[in-house]
């Protein structure tokens, strides 16, 4: 532990890393972007290197906070155990009928979301690094990618529920641009697809946030974990109430179609499809996690009651995604025009699977293994995303069809995509494998059964790794790749990976084996917090009942 | 010396072929062929390191120390060992470490000892390579894996290193992955490992579950004290079942064998070190390791699998004509041989054998690799690029021009027929007495016939390779124009020949109960519950006191233990020499037939393959599994993907698809209704409002003389309705 630095010109460390961002999006709307070819290459490569910079200081802040983060805080419902913590007034107004509303800025983190801020760091500095192939309209993406980046953070920042959803749908607004203008040849398709989804589930949670506002009176989301908080004879007052349980899976369904749990997941193969490598690598990399983290944070934390009685049929969803998802990745091979990044999306759906079996299982090897392969699967998958990318920009081509023996052409490449496919797979060494056996040593506890069904996912996971690996860089190279090298589309040129994709690639590289080797820093981070998240779970229920 | 130099010394050489892998992956292309001097020198020092250990460990007796609390260094017994916690969870620690016991030792010794003699051969047989350093880099971190297998005391470490054991084999099998068949291969047997491992995961799962920690001797004591997983024997079977699944994957069981022969798609160096003396024997050791959590049912299961698998296996080999490939599937026989010897509780045996198989198949897979790498030279020479040098029907008389390679690979021919004063000789024949043993106390008589049948086969197929890849006239110019190799390839070969012979092991050739082997390794107690155990594994004044309870492991004490034998070791002790003497018979006309057919020619064998017709051609074809595997696992799982893809693409999304275009329709005729009727109805009021005013406008004449008129008529009315 380092000093103690929490604040920095008397705002929270959160409000910077969160904020920063809008810092740069001002000050590109001041760069006028270049008229001709010349003058526009200097302007975009101002804009690059500009968001490269501000992802590199919020990177270079979530280490501060790491290293200022105190392990033994419990947090989740219990306010004291928050960490750098900001609380200020923000809407206050009295309205008719309403009363008066009381809306605070209010941030802080606990071990639930530390791993995240570190994560989404990481992750927007290796993506803002494989956005140097954007070429269309680059301000424009660049702007829209540094509002996507404070939507991000404030998600997991955010201990209001009112600043959470401005917050979340905020994010909402720059992804629909970054898949549907630069995207795809389907990207209108993909963009509306994720918008409305994304939507379907927002107004889910609006709903239940307006109910809890009108049970609690405030927006505070630890006062909504306190069951003496909630309003005598109020709609979501009590315990076990079918009230709360509808809130409970109005919520669940809103967070599942983020994360995405089969059958909410389709538009997750399509977004990615669309999208463009960073925009993959994001929505793929911290996306997703806003999902379970939402099901964490809020329907566990605030729902105890809901999360027990929901908690078989929670498991039984993430099993169907691990085996569901995996099929389907394995499909990929057989039908369709058997794209990389699908089958690498269907993975996706399966590896999230077991974040979710893993907090069904309500212990605490089960829930620190949820967090970490929430984690391990931002920084895998991420790079995943960003090989299809490497390889996409040499080829114009992301079929597993159009490839074979790049292990000779590109002898680097292949080295770190060992690494990251073996770490989807989980092999032992490589970050994947903790998270995955601590969410079968938790979820065996539990669902025995459950988990060995879903033990079936180690080797499909294995079956469309290897068979992917294989296509792609054993065997011959195909003709078109023996091709010449044609100068006006750049396309067909092999080289191997440069040093700005391995900017992107080896920092991710190097955090799936250190974590793979050592997970420890990681896991003192979270457990004081998922302990304590477990028990509170498990025992407030019938608490609530004594108190009530 | 101090147990904890001991374990220093371990670690060191667990971690020195670490080392040459990271050096290697990184410089190794810089470096060129010193890279080949530096993986094989320090393999070379892994060996003395190992020497001293082995030694050290046999002839000292350690004081027991026991360390406070749950982790640091612990000595009990023959054990010695470290437990470390390597992650936390809140208050939860999980603990591994690395052992030491006479067991790991003789097991290191193999594993580095084979890897160095294959890293010296390599240095012959892949110099022309142009990935000549990633080879050594791979040997290294395969190497590092397998003995961190061996040196695992707890379930955590063994499932890692057995992941990555299973990683560094599919890179080797790979490594000339610009062949579709080698990439393929490497796959298969990465894929076929996952399934076995998958049972293997949940057995562990369900002993974390039960005992709460990895760690072997804990797993051990907390049963021996009657802890049950669910409380029950029989899920303890099941428990017992499924790690011994992982097993039947690395050691290439029955059913899943299918990925061994394919793997002979690597390079030969790789086939003797992984796919013949140490990985596939890791399953093996794995069992060993483990051995006290089987119980009567358990193991039973496990020596019908090896029977099966020895015997199957023994079949297929006698049609196959790669040279390799009848090596392979007699290594799967053999790895059958002691799973059946572990199943049926003869523990020593079972190792003995893995111990003695390792150098003489490592020793003949080299010889194999010595023949096909002159046959290369040789074809390369006489620009023949399309015989299949390693097809043995293009074989034949290399006893004449390779002849060091000759007597080495008849040397141990002999050891794995099991003729006397070999190694072979004396492991399978106590393989044999105690199955026979299991066969007089248990009446499962199948696993002892099963068990003779296979020496019969073995015999016979491996001096029909011997008789006609080296004896005869050379059946063309490349096996006449071959040229004995150099002392890379030779030496290796005269090393594990001179291993392979009887006197190593016991100065007594006809009895290996007599030697040091058998008085080091020592049959572990078992941790199962009496009631669950095979009573003839008792010791006879237990099993009289208490048919029942009360003999739990480790309340005998070691003085009373000497004193009495099991029925088990009693009856091995009687089958001793009938076993031995019909094995004898049963080899000698193995070899006596394979003579006949193939070096005298008193029967034609391809006549003889037509007469067979069928039977022929299942072996030929391996008793078709790889057929039917193709049509049922792996077609219903890749039917199944791809209807789950469709149903996902075509019905969810449809649904998805569907919604949004009722949603669209909808909003079609809302726009219609709202154009419409709710317009119309805007419209029709602002018309009728129209019409009204213009009617009511009339009245707004402007003259004040009417509006009086108006006012006063209203007022009238007004007074005329409530008054």
């Amino acid at each position: 532990m380092g000093g103690y630095i929490s604040t920095v010109f008397g705002s929270s460390i959160l409000t910077w890393i969160t904020f920063l961002p809008l810092l740069g999006m001002i000050a590109m709307l001041f760069i006028r972007s270049g008229k001709d070819d010349d003058t526009k290459a200097n302007t975009d490569k101002i804009f690059k290197w500009m968001t490269v910079g501000i992802t590199f200081v919020q990177l270079v802040m979530a280490v501060i906070i790491y290293l200022n983060f105190n392990n033994s805080l419990t947090g989740i419902n219990n306010v004291d155990g928050f960490q750098f913590v900001e609380k200020v007034s923000w809407i206050k107004a009295t309205l008719p009928m309403v009363g008066n509303i009381n809306i605070n800025y209010f941030v802080g983190i606990d071990g639930l979301s530390a791993p995240m801020i570190l994560l989404t760091a990481l992750i927007c500095f290796c993506a803002a690094l494989a956005s140097f192939s954007i070429k269309k309209s680059v301000k424009g993406y660049f702007i829209m990618y540094l509002l996507l980046d404070i939507g991000m953070m404030g998600v997991f920042v955010s201990l209001d529920f009112f600043l959470f959803y401005v917050f979340w749908e905020l994010m909402l607004l720059p992804m629909y641009f970054l898949i549907g203008m630069w995207g795809g040849p389907r990207k209108e398709y993909a963009a509306i697809k994720f918008f409305i989804y994304t939507l379907v589930g927002s107004v889910f949670m609006l709903l239940v946030i307006i109910a809890l506002y009108f049970s609690v009176g405030s927006f505070n989301m630890l006062d909504m974990m306190d069951p003496a908080k909630y309003l005598p004879g109020s709609l979501l007052a009590g315990v076990n109430t079918s009230w709360r349980f509808i809130a409970f899976a109005a919520l669940f369904v809103g967070f599942a179609i983020k994360v995405p749990i089969v059958p909410f997941h389709t538009w997750l193969p399509d977004a990615h499809v669309e999208a463009p490598t960073p925009i993959s690598v994001i929505l793929a990399g911290v996306l997703l996690k806003m999902g379970t983290y939402g099901i964490l944070r809020i329907n566990f934390a605030m729902f105890p009651d809901g999360a027990l009685h929901f908690q078989f049929w929670i498991a039984v969803l993430g099993v169907v995604s691990i085996v569901y998802g995996g099929l389907c990745a394995l499909g990929q091979f057989r039908v369709g025009k058997r794209d990389l990044k699908k089958m690498i999306a269907y993975s996706s759906v399966s590896h999230m699977g077991y974040v979710v079996l893993g907090m069904s299982s309500l212990r605490p090897e089960g829930m620190v293994g949820a967090v970490l392969q929430m984690f391990n699967h931002g920084t895998i998958t991420a790079m995943l995303f960003l090989i299809v990318g490497v390889i996409y920009e040499r080829s114009h081509k992301r079929g597993l069809d159009d490839f074979g023996g790049l292990a000779n052409k590109m002898p680097i490449f292949m080295g770190i995509t060992a690494i990251a496919f073996f770490g989807a797979i989980g092999l032992p060494g490589l970050s994947g494998f903790i998270s995955e056996s601590l969410v079968f040593l938790g979820s065996f506890k539990t669902y025995p059964y459950l988990t060995m069904i879903s033990a079936f996912g180690i080797i499909l996971g294995a079956g469309y790794m290897l068979w992917a690996l294989q296509k792609v860089f054993f065997g011959k190279l195909p003709a078109i790749w023996s091709g010449p090298w044609d100068p006006t589309h750049k396309i067909y040129k092999h080289d191997d990976v440069n040093a700005i994709e391995l900017g992107a690639l080896i920092p991710l590289a190097i955090v799936v084996i250190l974590f793979g080797i050592m997970p420890n820093p990681l896991l003192n981070m979270m457990s004081a917090s998922l302990d304590h998240l477990v028990e509170f779970v498990k025992v407030s229920p019938t608490l609530f009942s004594s108190i009530l | 010396m101090a147990p904890q130099t001991l374990l220093a010394l371990g670690t060191v050489i667990l971690l020195l072929p670490l080392l040459t892998f990271a050096v290697l992956i990184f410089f190794g292309k810089r470096m060129g062929r010193l890279s080949g001097h530096i993986g094989t020198a320090v393999l070379g020092i892994d060996v003395l390191l190992t020497i001293f250990v082995l030694i050290t460990k046999y002839t000292t007796k350690f004081a027991e120390t026991v360390a406070n609390g749950d982790t640091g260094l612990f000595v009990k017994g023959a054990l010695i060992q470290v437990k470390f916690t390597w992650f936390s969870i809140g208050n939860f620690d999980f603990r591994v470490g690395l052992g030491i016991d006479n067991l790991t030792a003789m097991m290191l010794l193999v594993v580095t000892l084979i890897s160095f003699l294959v890293h010296l051969f390599s240095m012959e047989y892949m110099k022309d390579d142009s990935r000549f350093p990633r080879f050594y880099a791979y040997l290294g971190i395969f190497t590092f894996s397998m003995l961190g297998i061996v040196l695992a005391n707890n379930f955590l470490f063994m499932y890692v290193f057995w992941e990555l054991v299973g990683l560094s084999s599919y890179l080797l099998i790979g490594f000339w992955y610009e062949k579709d068949s080698a990439a393929n291969a490497g796959k298969k047997a990465f894929l076929v490992n996952r399934v076995g491992d998958f049972g293997f995961l949940i057995g562990i799962l369900f002993m974390y579950s039960t005992y709460g920690t990895f760690v072997f001797d804990e797993i051990f004591k907390s049963m021996g004290m009657g802890v049950l997983p669910f409380g029950s024997g029989t899920v303890l079977t099941i428990a017992g079942i499924l790690i011994f699944c992982g097993a039947i994957g690395k050691s290439a069981q029955f059913p899943l064998h299918v990925w061994l022969p394919d793997a002979m798609e690597g390079p030969t160096p790789v086939s003797a070190l992984i796919h013949a003396a140490t990985m596939v024997a890791a399953g093996v050791y794995m069992i060993a390791r483990v051995f006290p959590i089987f119980t009567a049912d358990a193991s039973t299961v496990i020596a019908y699998t090896g029977a099966i698998t020895a015997f199957m296996a023994a079949t297929i080999a006698i049609t196959q004509n790669d040279f390799k490939r009848v090596l392979a599937y007699s290594t799967v026989s053999q790895l059958g041989y002691m799973v059946m010897a572990l199943g049926v509780g003869a523990y020593t045996t079972g190792f003995f054998h893995l111990v003695t198989h390792a150098w003489f198949k490592a020793a003949l897979f080299l010889a194999s690799g010595s023949v096909i790498y002159a046959m290369h030279r040789s074809a390369h020479h006489l620009e023949d690029h399309h015989t299949d040098v390693q097809d043995i029907r293009n074989l034949g008389g290399l006893r004449k021009t390779m002849p060091w390679t000759y007597l080495t690979f008849l040397f141990v021919t002999f050891a794995l027929c099991g003729v006397p004063f070999t190694s072979g000789f004396m492991s399978k024949d106590a393989i044999l007495a105690s199955t026979v043993a299991y066969g007089m106390l248990t009446g499962h008589w199948l696993i002892p016939l099963m068990g003779f049948a296979a020496v019969g086969m073995t015999a016979f197929y491996m001096f029909r390779l011997t008789i006609l890849s080296f004896n005869g006239k050379p059946r063309n110019k490349i096996a006449e124009h071959t040229k004995e190799n150099n002392f890379y390839i030779v030496f290796p070969l005269v090393i594990l020949a001179a291993a392979s012979v009887w006197g190593v092991y016991s100065l007594n050739p006809l009895n290996a109960h007599t030697g040091w082997f058998y008085e080091k390794i020592k049959q572990p107690e078992s941790a199962v519950p009496v009631e669950y155990q095979w009573k003839h594994n008792l010791v006879e004044k237990e099993y009289d006191n208490n048919p029942v309870q009360g003999a739990i492991a480790g309340t005998t004490s070691a003085v009373e233990k000497e004193e009495t034998i099991t029925r088990f070791e009693e009856a091995v002790e009687q089958a001793h020499y009938p076993a031995m003497i019909l094995s004898i018979l049963i080899a000698g006309g193995g070899i006596l037939f394979a003579f006949m057919i193939y070096q005298f020619k008193f029967f034609d064998a391809d006549k003889f393959a037509r007469q067979l017709g069928f039977i022929y051609k299942f072996s030929l074809n391996k008793w078709y599994f790889d057929e039917i595997y193709a049509m049922t696992v792996i077609g219903g799982t890749v039917l199944g993907a791809k209807l789950l893809a469709l149903f996902d693409n075509k019905i969810i999304d449809g649904i998805v698809n569907g919604t949004s275009w009722i949603t669209r329709l909808s909003a079609k005729f809302t726009g219609i209704f709202d154009n419409v009727v709710v317009d119309g109805m805007v419209n029709l009021t602002a018309k009728v409002t129209g019409i009204f005013g213009l009617g009511v406008g009339k009245i707004q004449t402007g003259r004040i003389q009417t509006y009086v008129i108006l006012a006063v008529i209203g007022l009238i009315t007004l007074i005329y309705i409530f008054i």
